[in-house]
């Protein structure tokens, strides 16, 4: 196996791609997959704003609005965000650690492909009978009697999905628990590794219920069950509590990530270390713990009662702490740095306000007999949009343009990033600050339209507006990585010329092995260490060696592929005879190739120390 | 040390379910793994809590006119049994002997499979008694949770029985012994699992 | 109770030393299986007694509690060296079940 570059035709490619389980190509999957279905997301986004941007609208119809709606949260949230952040744990954390890949490299190509596969399960629901239609949180009461197949096309493509993320989070936890580089104590992993390990753990605790839930949910519309069947005994306030005990640690699962992106951007592009390193590292346990802990602050108007409001309440409030702290920290960090203003540095210095913003109106949220005015309106939606999109959206575009080099080895222009930016933002608060206002005019959310004369009129006109800006945005984004590949201008190691962490020691991008001889860690900021010493590259841990890598396999599409099936199969159960053998040949792929795995020796292949001898580089320290 | 090499009982080492990298993830990342199973199983729990004895009319069968203790007592001693089963087996492992951990694992599997057995009995009772998956709420949450800790039994058994046939020939080596012990860990998993369904369901449900 | 790799520097030193240790933890896993046996009578015989649901109840969980704890430390070898990562993991995802548990017996209503 050399370890050049070969130059490989289309075919060749695709089946590369289909078969790798080589972590920055997974990561290069995910971000692909994951910008494909923010760009579907998008356009419902486009269309919700086009049908509310006057009264009595007509674009689409009431039941296609609750589609749209529905279909736009759950594809941004599981089908977009989680991925693209996926897609960065996969390219950066591994290299953060001085590992050659993560601990279950064909679990972890397993993982997209079952991601992939129930996003378009999901997504088939368009053209098979109609979308999911009870919103996002798909509330039981409304579920179980959504007609036609929208709601099980979501409970099926969430459970497929939500698997495939489950894989990955314990992948991420394990490779950060036993495969860090020498030297590298908990305690000098940079921060965006953190927040992977973090997020990571509250996906594991998380996505059980959530699991849990769907089943319920599936039970009860497919097969009989009288869970949510209020006549049989049934209670509907049981999904509430699994959606939401699952539903606000996914916000964390979000937010954290983000959190770490601007935490090695902030530092980067201060030229200075992070401020508070414990603190922070601190602050984002903290955070990850008190999640689980606020779930019935999406409950407070069901009926809980006083005393479980108050609770929920306080402990939410008690989740701002840290997060100030982290913002604190942010701020110190740059002050007295040497700061250099790039494109993912615009994108650092608009977080700050907007996020707070989104966590402020997040306080008063949280003030739960406000709540009983605030909730199911438009402030609501504000809110939570300025926290995700402000928080996390940014932090998705900053990384983009931060570690583009890195993953693809060429650079994104830094001009249309910025312009990519000013688009955004300008759009972004023109279509959310708004919003506040008409929350608390009195607009409920989740209408497909409104009447004329309420005062409503101008303010979701100029929301509409902000839309297509952001719009623009993200088009001049898609011109620039399209600019850059026909360019095709390559970078070196440290495109930036700051990089702090390991990720920027080796090549961009780097050789499939990813360090030659595992690097010694000194401290904290590894690499910027070796660099204020005058060092050209990294300390090696270890003599030069063979090394062993993992075999490509073809069976993590078979499997996620035959759940896919199988899904069709029980989508139509009752209804068509095909519909149990097709559940049986589903499944029997699907175990099939798990038989396979099993029981089919793999034990990887290695690469010679002579190859690796014979590359041309600088410091080989036999 | 080499996956496949041959070793000797001298040469085995101390903790083979740990001795190679692939070893030790697979020990971490499997028990990462149970702690989300906790939060599963914990989550039937509380759904069983909420709608235990939860049915549309006074016909159907509650709890305590369900539930006895003999064929309780029987399935938990087999499935109690069979984990001690498995550390014996365990324990051979440690010992490098093959063969008598294969002894081990085999009645570990019978056990389970005599487990199954009796739960099979029982719930075809259950039916002829008027409590059903579809009958209420309550038969809806406790087929759920019984049946879902019953569908790891049997998925365990189909682990224990590929893990022995494909290993038959092959003795211990680094490879496998970690496959054994993982297999080990979900096996005693599945039995705490157990005792927290007889005290939760079937003996707080003959209370009353 | 860990199985230590002690290097008195004679192999075979080596290996009585860890055969003695494993049979010995070998009876501890006995004793440990006899007192599980032992709870679980003893949580039989109270339901079978039919004494007050107040006092009974908290009772069988207690016995499961302890009855876990030995499956966990004994069984799983939780108590062994190097299963820190382990621990924390499943004690964060009990407290999560936990709370789980709790909520559907208190906050949800009819």
């Amino acid at each position: 196996m050399s370890t050049y570059a070969q130059k490989k035709g289309f075919g060749a490619t695709v089946w590369d791609f289909l078969t790798t389980v080589d972590h920055k190509k997974i990561a290069i999957l995910y971000l692909l997959a994951g910008g494909l279905f923010f760009l579907v997301g998008g356009l419902e986004a486009v269309f919700i704003r086009i049908q509310l941007a006057v009264p009595n609208n007509d674009f689409v119809s009431a039941g296609a609005f609750n589609e749209i709606i529905t279909m736009h949260g759950t594809t941004m949230i599981f089908l977009a965000a989680m991925p693209i952040l996926f897609g960065f744990m996969n390219a950066v954390m591994p290299l953060q650690i001085g590992a050659r890949d993560v601990a279950f490299p064909f679990l972890n190509a397993l993982g997209f492909w079952l991601f992939f596969f129930g996003g378009v399960f999901l997504n088939l629901s368009w053209f098979m009978g109609g979308a999911p239609d009870a919103g996002w949180t798909s509330y039981a009461s409304l579920a179980i009697h959504s007609k036609g197949h929208g709601i099980d096309f979501y409970v099926l493509g969430l459970q497929i999905s939500g698997l495939g993320t489950l894989i990955g989070g314990i992948n991420f936890l394990v490779t950060i628990i036993n495969m860090r580089a020498p030297g590298m104590t908990y305690m000098r992993m940079p921060l965006f590794t953190w927040t992977t390990f973090v997020a990571s753990a509250l996906i594991l605790f998380a996505f059980p219920p959530l699991t849990v839930g769907l089943v319920l949910m599936m039970f009860d519309r497919m097969f009989g069950s009288n869970f949510f069947v209020v006549a049989n005994g049934g209670n509907t306030v049981i999904w509430e509590h699994l959606f939401w005990i699952f539903g606000h640690p996914e916000v964390y699962i979000l937010v954290l990530p983000a959190f770490g992106i601007f935490s090695e951007i902030f530092s980067t592009f201060s030229r200075k270390r992070l401020f508070g390193y414990s603190s922070m590292v601190f602050a984002t346990v903290l955070i990850g713990f008190l999640g689980f802990m606020v779930w019935a602050h999406h409950m407070f108007t069901t009926g809980l009662g006083p005393v479980a409001n108050a609770i929920f309440a306080v402990a939410t409030m008690a989740i701002g702490v840290p997060t100030g702290i982290k913002i604190f920290n942010w701020l110190f960090t740059m002050w007295g740095g040497s700061v250099k203003f790039t494109a993912p540095m615009h994108w650092a210095f608009a977080f700050i306000p907007s996020f707070i913003m989104g966590g402020v109106t997040g306080v008063m949220l949280a003030a739960a007999a406000a709540d009983y005015q605030y909730h199911d309106t438009y402030f609501v939606v504000a809110h939570f949009h300025y926290v995700i999109v402000g928080g996390v959206v940014f932090s998705i575009f900053a990384g983009v343009q931060y570690w583009w080099p890195k993953i693809f080895g060429t650079m994104l222009n830094e001009t249309l990033g910025k312009l990519t930016f000013w688009l955004f933002f300008i759009g972004f608060h023109m279509t959310f600050f708004i919003q506040h206002f008409l929350g608390l005019w009195g607009m409920p959310r989740r209408v497909f339209t409104y009447l004329p004369g309420q005062g409503f009129d101008t303010a979701n006109m100029i929301s509409s507006i902000g839309a297509l800006f952001m719009s623009l945005g993200v088009i001049v984004l898609l011109i620039n990585v399209v600019v850059t590949s026909v360019k095709n201008v390559k970078v070196g190691d440290d495109p930036w010329g700051d990089g702090r962490t390991l990720e920027w020691a080796i090549p961009s991008p780097p050789p499939f092995y990813n360090f030659k001889q595992l690097p010694l860690v000194r401290g904290l900021d590894a690499f910027w260490i070796e660099k204020m010493e005058g060092k050209k590259g990294m300390t090696p841990a270890e003599p030069l060696g063979d090394i062993h890598m993992p075999n490509a396999s073809f069976l993590p599409f078979v499997i996620a592929f035959g759940l896919f099936i199988a899904a069709f199969g029980a989508l139509y159960n009752g209804e068509h005879s095909w519909a149990i053998p097709v559940i049986v040949i589903g499944l029997l792929v699907t175990f099939g190739s798990m038989l396979v795995r099993s029981v089919k020796d793999d034990h990887g292949f290695h690469i010679h120390k002579e190859e690796l001898m014979d590359d041309n580089d600088k410091g080989v320290k036999a | 040390m080499h996956a496949e090499e041959k070793l000797t009982y001298e040469s085995w080492p101390a903790e083979p379910e740990r001795s190679t990298l692939e070893a030790k993830n697979k020990f971490t990342g499997f028990w990462l793994f149970l702690g989300g199973e906790t939060v599963l199983f914990s989550s039937l729990f509380a759904t069983y809590l909420a709608l235990k004895d939860k049915v549309p009319d006074s016909s159907m069968p509650l709890a305590k006119d369900l539930f006895e203790l003999p064929l309780t007592f029987v399935a938990t001693m087999l499935l109690l049994t069979s984990s001690l089963t498995s550390v014996y087996a365990i324990y051979q492992m440690k010992n490098f002997n093959f063969k008598k951990m294969m002894l081990w694992f085999g009645i570990t599997a019978l056990l389970g499979a005599a487990f199954l057995g009796s739960e099979v009995y029982e719930f075809t009772n259950y039916v002829h008694e008027g409590h059903k998956f579809t009958s209420s709420a309550f038969g809806s949450a406790f087929y759920t949770l019984v049946g879902f800790h019953g569908g790891h039994v049997a998925f365990g058994l189909m682990w224990c029985l590929t893990l022995m046939i494909r290993n038959a020939k092959r003795g211990l080596n680094l490879y496998n012994a970690p496959k054994f012990y993982v297999f080990s860990l979900y096996w005693h998993f599945i039995d705490v699992v157990w005792v927290f369904i007889f005290s939760v369901v079937y003996l707080m449900g003959m209370v009353g | 109770m860990a199985n230590q790799q002690t290097n008195s520097g004679n192999p075979r030193v080596d290996h009585e030393y860890r055969r003695r240790k494993s049979a010995e933890e070998m009876r501890y896993q006995v004793v440990s299986f006899s007192l599980m046996i032992f709870l679980t009578l003893v949580a039989f015989g109270a339901v079978a007694m039919k004494g007050s649901a107040w006092f009974t109840v908290p009772f069988i969980i207690l016995l499961a509690v302890v009855q876990v704890v030995f499956q966990l430390y004994y069984f799983m070898h939780m108590s062994h060296k190097g299963h820190e990562a382990p621990s924390l993991f499943l004690y964060s995802g009990l407290l999560v079940g936990l709370i789980t548990i709790l909520t559907f017996m208190t906050i949800i209503w009819w």
